[in-house]
């Protein structure tokens, strides 16, 4: 009576249905985007995105949300653009502390029940500071690993999406399949009851803050092997896509509940969905901003549809 | 009534001593120079943060996960859409008001239906609505700058004896949302509905009602708030409302109001607004840059919020 | 020669704030005995749990274990005692599956193949205590009704890994099972006491710690009152001790309303179009019953937002009022005072004019406060300053304060205190002379008798229609199961 309906099959492949919906219009659209060179293209935004949305993730399991991230991730590529070319050491140091910044904002939260929207809301305005102080104005370069990196060619698969699939293998193992990812998992759906079979609460939320803030790096480092320049302003739009992007992939902000492949494959569906799509559709540039607006409601909307019917209201 | 222990003991009057505190330091940088002159530049600006504030603090009580991104898109469009139904004519003041309203209302009532008929959560349903807005701005407004009204203008910005009219007006709004929260239905309602949506369902309560209204509201403040700046700022465009989403769930947190629903906090508002607005007077007074002065903000908004905890309430007993 | 004892409590004592929760409470637990803990609402009973599992520090006096003053006595220190807990509001965790459930229990579960070994142990003990389950490791916490969930949580207390189970402390453990699991569950204890493990067993269902227990501890205002072996009790003394009045549970023996009086609900459950229908007359006092989630709240739910309209399969005429049973997610506005929680269901006859009246509000509070004995010293205080089941008191108020001529009852005495029930029973009672009309879902047989007319439910339906002459346990719990044999 309770195992796996077939409602809620179709609510847990909706992500994968929202993709392959998104990547049908592309090929009605603009055939020739179905390609290796097509995919590398359109998607070599996505493996920044897709990083910090399990970043999001991390967080969002744990009942929080994580409203700086987009301020982060700049702030990293600004660091990697800088710091990391002219005194590789320091910049390295500097990353490091900023996932042990990420952990310690964990620990004051849980420590003293903060929440997570205004404190992070605050760290907004300090990490897009400090991206600004590090990197006035947009510029500087990308060093010449990390290009080298994003700009592998793997033999069948495009790299984005090769990409997006180590990543979502190694954080669905990580969250899903091991011991300890389900005490953190665990945390999101009943804290007290977690606590009271004798789990630290604040090295748990400092853990899911470091492996975010850790992402975040990873996400800053990935686009700034894309872009091989940083703008302090480059990633406002991140932070919107990474909850957009959990959410779309079947998470849900209370209780623990989060897919991370379903997030891995909410942020390519955003990915393609924010850029290359409008472009092919021939929307006007006044109107790409609402076409966005229009086209993560209707997302949105069929996966709330599709879900309320597995839970049969 | 223990008058001074009790008014030290609550969370929002800190914002005020926070707001005087950062005002001391300002003048005493300046040398005590254009003190006069800073409050009541600051007082006019915070008109603006404490009417969005209002609305996003009823939107924010109505329950977790609640919140309303769409406010700079809301008063962007409302900014544009009231002074060109003004038409610089002083005798359509009411009809570019009325429009700013019905906009915002529109706005509040769109997002409702998004969050309830399509079922999709509230952070994500507003951002969704206020890039559609944008877009429908950009298209409305083309880049031109639409003058408001000279008297309509002059009425925004002007003062007696120091003290903006405009703050006075938006003092009694406070009351009256205050009012309307605490004693009547609808703001038992709202606040019922905040602390436990299922029990409010249970008591006979119309939940879905009380949403729809409270969203509602606050996309008509958001509205207004629109017609006003354009006033002020002597002119209409886009951008006019972006710092307001960050401020509105700023002064809504600073001051009192709890973000798990329920609780909500009007003169905290105020005072919260007030000290948003000094503190960043403080840091222009000071001269530093546009990075210290995002580092500097961040830093005060997350030790306010860290340094007051969260006085939530823990069942006292256990069973 | 006894055994050294599992645990001892030396003088213990709790205060929160000015509350005294616990005043000198000395126990000492042995091996291999079942102890009842039985008390009003508000005695202690959670609070000395909560000592005896570590989550709560007493404020003075001594937690003792192996020989020791336990110093930095923690929830952690007490599983290594082997001291485990089952608390009332269930500790699952819903958005995970039952086998990683039992792994949250367990920190040894580790490491490579534990998610097979954690399935092995909760599925075996599931096995064991409960033979007949239906419940999967793979499935989801969320997934299953509360039954389930309970079985889960109590078998999850007896697993065990790095050390044996000593003491398992039981908060009314069958709260949400049926009679059927119920009886595995006691079964099960005695089979365990017989082996050497010793129970804490707090419960409300007097008849319950009578037969499963050792002995019982009576406790009343954070104290212990009374003691003594269950061999030499009886249900009367044990009321008597625990301050209540004589003789509970005698029905009142009043005629119900006849056929004549006028219709007020007329409801199908929800997963039948066809068959037998709930009727509820003006006046009726009419009982759901059947094991505990075959589709009573859901029915109780559908029927009051069905409110006014007429929706297919329900009928409903008149104003409805519900007070709910899972007080903490259906019914308490935690940051509300008492008065505010019982004003809020009737806002429309508190308006003066265009607001509120404060002064209606608090005269509607204190009529009930003396009608149904809400102890406080000030309305006005937070509602979770009251003791859980002058909490359900409030909720009660609510509901009859109102204007609501159908009051649904969805279980609301779960929990509670048998001196308030009391109270509960003559309130229906009273009400129904006013031509109040009442649908009560109980999981305790015994309520029933005060019922006119019970509607006994299975899977979702209702299978029996017994008007109160043909009332008694057998039958009820008969058609519960479906035809015997």
């Amino acid at each position: 009576m309770l195992h796996s309906s077939p409602a809620r099959v179709m609510r847990d492949l909706l992500p994968a249905l929202s993709l392959a919906l998104v990547m049908a219009t592309i090929a009605l659209l603009n055939p020739r985007a179905i390609s290796y060179l097509g995919f590398t293209l359109m998607l070599n935004l996505a493996v920044p995105i897709a990083l910090a949305t399990v970043a999001q993730m991390f967080i969002i399991a744990g009942n929080d949300l994580d409203l700086s991230i987009g301020p982060f991730v700049s702030f990293v590529s600004c660091v990697g653009a800088t710091w990391l070319i002219d005194k590789p050491a320091a910049g390295i140091l500097l990353l490091i502390m900023s996932v042990g910044g990420y952990a310690a904002l964990g620990a004051i939260i849980q420590w003293r029940k903060l929440p997570s929207i205004v404190v992070t809301l605050g760290m907004s305005f300090v990490w897009q500071g400090l991206a600004i102080l590090i990197l006035p104005s947009p510029g500087g370069t990308a060093p010449d690993w990390l290009q080298a990196l994003m700009n592998i060619k793997p033999p069948l698969l495009p790299f984005p999406i090769a990409a997006a699939l180590v990543i979502a293998v190694a954080a669905w193992f990580g969250l899903m399949r091991t011991s300890y990812g389900a005490i953190l998992r665990g945390s999101g759906g009943n804290a007290v009851a977690i606590a009271r079979a004798g789990w630290s609460l604040l090295k748990i939320k400092a853990v899911l803050f470091a492996l975010a803030g850790l992402f975040g790096v990873f996400s800053g480092l990935a686009l700034l092997g894309v872009t091989t320049s940083a703008d302090a302003n480059i990633g406002s739009g991140y932070t919107l896509l990474s909850i957009a992007g959990v959410i779309l992939g079947g998470g849900e902000f209370v209780g623990g509940i989060v897919s991370p492949v379903g997030a891995i494959i909410g942020a390519l569906t955003l990915a393609l969905a924010a850029s290359p799509l409008l472009t092919f559709l021939n929307i006007p540039p006044d109107w790409q901003v609402g076409a966005n607006g229009v086209i993560l409601i209707v997302v949105l909307a069929a996966r709330a549809q599709i879900g309320r019917k597995a839970v049969g209201t | 009534m223990r008058s001074a222990t009790t008014l030290l003991s609550k969370p929002w009057t800190w914002s005020f001593f926070g707001a005087a505190f950062v005002f001391i330091l300002a003048i005493s940088f300046t040398g005590g120079v254009g003190a006069a002159d800073m409050i009541t530049t600051a007082l006019s600006l915070a008109v603006f943060t404490i009417v969005v504030g209002l609305g996003q603090m009823m939107v924010i009580t109505l329950g977790p996960g609640n919140v309303d991104l769409s406010l700079p898109a809301n008063i962007g469009l409302a900014s544009a859409v009231s002074m060109t139904l003004m038409n610089g004519s002083d005798s359509l003041v009411a009809v570019g008001l009325l429009a700013a309203l019905g906009c915002g209302l529109a706005i509040g009532i769109a997002n409702y239906l998004m969050i309830r008929a399509l079922g999709i959560p509230p952070i994500v349903a507003t951002l969704s609505s206020s890039f559609v807005v944008q877009s429908m701005d950009i298209a409305y407004g083309r880049g031109l700058q639409i003058k408001p009204p000279p008297g309509f203008a002059d009425f925004i910005n002007l003062q007696i004896g120091g003290v903006p009219v405009s703050a006075i007006l938006v003092i009694l709004l406070s009351a009256g949302v205050a009012l309307l929260l605490r004693r009547t239905a609808y703001g038992r309602s709202v606040l019922a509905v905040g602390q436990n949506a299922r029990a409010a369902l249970f008591a006979g309560i119309a939940v879905e009602r009380t949403r729809a209204a409270t969203y509602a509201l606050c996309g008509m403040l958001g509205g207004l708030d629109g017609a006003l700046l354009a006033g002020y700022f002597r002119g209409a465009n886009v951008d006019i409302g972006n710092e307001y989403l960050l401020s509105s769930i700023a002064v809504v947190v600073i001051g009192g109001t709890s973000v798990a629903g329920g609780k909500a906090n009007v003169p905290g508002i105020l005072g919260a607004s007030l000290f948003l607005v000094l503190l960043l007077t403080m840091l222009n007074t000071f001269g530093v840059s546009a990075g210290v002065r995002l580092v500097a903000t961040g830093l005060v908004i997350a030790a306010v919020v860290i340094a007051a905890g969260n006085r939530g309430l823990t069942d006292p007993d256990p069973g | 020669m006894a055994d050294a004892p599992i645990v001892c409590l030396n003088d213990v004592e709790k205060q929160f704030g000015v509350v005294r929760a616990l005043d000198g409470v000395t126990l000492d637990i042995v091996n291999g005995e079942c102890i009842g803990l039985v008390g009003h609402n508000g005695a202690g009973k959670s609070t000395l749990m909560h000592i005896l599992a570590g989550t709560l520090m007493p404020s003075g006096g001594h937690v003792l274990a192996a020989g020791a003053v336990q110093q930095r006595y923690s929830p952690a220190r007490a599983m290594q005692l082997g001291i485990r807990c089952v608390f009332q509001e269930l500790s699952l965790c819903p958005n995970l599956t039952v086998a990683e459930n039992a792994r949250v229990y367990h920190a040894v579960l580790r490491g490579f193949g534990w998610r097979r070994n954690a399935a092995n142990l909760i599925s075996a003990k599931l096995n064991e205590i409960f033979p007949g389950h239906d419940i999967r490791p793979t499935d989801l916490v969320q997934d299953l009704s509360i039954g389930r969930r309970q079985m889960v949580e109590v078998a999850r207390a007896f697993t065990e890994t790095s050390g044996p189970a000593r003491l398992i402390i039981l908060d009314e453990p069958t709260s949400s099972l049926d009679a059927h699991a119920s009886r595995q569950l006691l079964a099960h204890i005695r089979r365990a006491v017989g082996l050497g493990t010793s129970f804490v067993f707090i419960s409300h269902l007097l008849g319950e710690i009578l037969g499963c227990c050792d002995r019982v501890v009576v406790m009343r205002d954070g104290k212990i009152v009374a003691g003594d072996r269950t061999a030499v009790l009886d249900y009367d003394r044990l009321m008597m001790a625990m301050g209540g009045t004589k003789g509970g549970m005698e029905a009142a023996m009043q005629a119900g309303a006849g056929d004549a009086a006028p219709l007020r609900v007329r409801a199908r459950p929800v997963r039948e179009s066809f068959g037998a229908e709930l009727i509820a007359r003006e006046g009726e006092v009419i009982g759901l019953s059947g094991l505990a989630g075959h589709g009573q709240t859901e029915l109780l739910r559908k029927i009051f937002l069905a409110s006014g309209r007429r929706r297919g399969d329900i009928d409903v005429r008149g104003s409805l009022a519900f007070v709910a049973g899972d007080r903490q997610n259906y019914g308490v506005f935690p940051l509300m005072s008492i008065t505010e929680n019982i004003g809020v269901g009737s806002l429309a006859q508190l308006r003066e004019g265009f607001f509120l009246s404060p002064r209606k509000e608090s005269a509607l509070a204190e009529t009930w406060r003396g009608r149904i004995a809400i102890r406080t010293p000030d309305m006005r205080n937070n509602i979770l300053s009251l003791s859980g089941g002058n909490q359900q008191k409030a909720l009660f108020a609510r509901a009859l304060g109102s204007e609501a001529r159908i009051i649904l009852l969805d279980d609301p005495t779960r929990g509670v205190d048998v001196t308030t029930r009391l109270e509960f029973y003559d309130l229906i009672r009273s009400e129904t002379r006013t031509g109040r009309t009442f649908l009560w879902y109980t999981t305790e047989t015994e309520e029933l008798m005060h019922c006119d007319h019970v509607y006994v439910f299975r899977n979702g339906a209702i299978v029996a229609d017994l008007a109160r002459r043909e009332l008694s346990e057998e039958k009820v719990i008969q058609s519960s199961f479906g035809e015997a044999d």
